[in-house]
């Protein structure tokens, strides 16, 4: 009984805090100082269309770097938690259930074009509402649709891992390329900039998104995997 | 101050926010399942996320993307604002992270016979 007021109160206060909000938000005239900023420079800077991209791969770079960091921790943290021994499942071999023949065929033809829509959402992360986050999460559903069509398979562990490293180092090393090239650590102006709108324009922001797509959906397969319970 | 004015001048996106935001906070301080929780917690972000989105909101103005309905030189008189956007690109990603961890660990408490209820750990009663 308890209990139950104390959560009442809680959330009580909790509408009450929000409740102003729900009238005033979204009611001002123009963007703060720094937003205006952001809006006018990103295309003069950087010539990247999309301003979003802009501030989260170049003005905010380095918390980029971080988020995908903590992203890999966690990734870390889920494999290691969840192996078989962990588990205490060692030597058990259960027997899956077969998918049905509609899911094993959609995702023969699915998987492929799920794959190849990831890599266009990452690769025009600087022109349109995309990125390589958004990109990452497609190309996991994929490896996510073969895990459900066929339980009894794996994640090609070796070459996720690679994967992984591999787009890991790029980022840093485009990272690097900025601070040597250009005026700082992950400035995309290391590289020619090019026409506003261009696939290859912005410097290297599309190439550090892709690098970035790349390393989430290597991340996600593997918290997919492990999450499926039987990784040794 | 009728009612079709009262409904007007609520912003939907913070109000729908702030109901799931509800919504997650009871579902993390009164159900005792863990797997239960942890999609509270979800449902919480997912709140405060459409809450940030909707600080940022403009009414009128387009996304914070140059094309045809904006170029460089008009941007910042007919674009939204693009932080919180950008702020919440960074919540989603970390907001999957969390509770990846914390299903892999209501898993793990359920594997060592603990059982999914967070009764059944003495500490955490109350």
């Amino acid at each position: 009984m308890m209990r139950k007021i104390l959560v009442t109160i809680a959330l009580a206060g909790f509408a009450w805090a929000f409740l102003p909000l729900m009238f005033d938000a979204g009611v001002i005239d123009a963007p703060g100082n720094l937003a205006s900023a952001y809006l006018e420079n990103s295309p003069k800077d950087f010539a990247a269309a999309n301003v979003v991209t802009a501030i989260v791969v170049s003005y905010r770079g380095f918390d980029t770097l971080g988020e995908v960091a903590v992203l890999f921790a966690a990734t870390a943290g889920v494999g290691s938690l969840l192996t078989k021994k962990r588990l205490g499942l060692t030597g058990k071999t259960e027997e899956k259930k077969a998918s049905t023949e509609i899911l094993r065929t959609a995702t023969g033809i699915l998987t492929g074009l799920l794959v190849m829509f990831g890599v266009y959402i990452f690769m025009h992360g600087h022109l349109t509402p995309g990125g390589g986050f958004q990109g990452g999460v497609v190309i996991a559903t994929a490896v996510l649709l073969s895990l459900l069509a066929s339980p009894q398979s794996q994640v090609a562990h070796g070459l996720m891992t690679v994967i992984e490293s591999l787009s890991g180092a790029a980022y840093v090393g485009f990272g690097l390329l900025g601070a040597f090239l250009a005026w700082g650590f992950l400035d995309p102006r290391a590289l020619p900039l090019g026409r506003l709108g261009a696939l290859l324009s912005a410097g290297s922001i599309p190439l550090i998104y892709s690098a970035i797509g790349l390393k989430v959906g290597a991340e996600l397969s593997g918290i997919l995997e492990a999450l499926k319970g039987d990784r040794e | 101050m009728n009612i079709a004015d009262f409904i007007a001048s609520i912003n939907p996106v913070a109000a729908s926010g702030a109901v799931l935001l509800l919504i997650g906070l009871w579902g993390v301080l009164s159900r005792p399942n863990l797997f239960k929780i942890a999609v509270a917690f979800s449902i919480m972000e997912t709140g405060v996320n459409l809450i940030i989105l909707s600080v940022g909101y403009i009414r009128g103005r387009t996304a914070p993307i140059l094309d045809s309905a904006a170029d460089a030189a008009t941007a910042a008189q007919k674009m939204t604002d693009p932080v919180p956007q950008a702020l919440v690109l960074t919540a989603i990603v970390i907001g999957l992270a969390v509770t990846a961890l914390m299903l892999s660990y209501a898993v793990r408490l359920r594997a060592a016979g603990g059982g999914s209820s967070i009764e059944s750990y003495g500490e955490e009663k109350w």
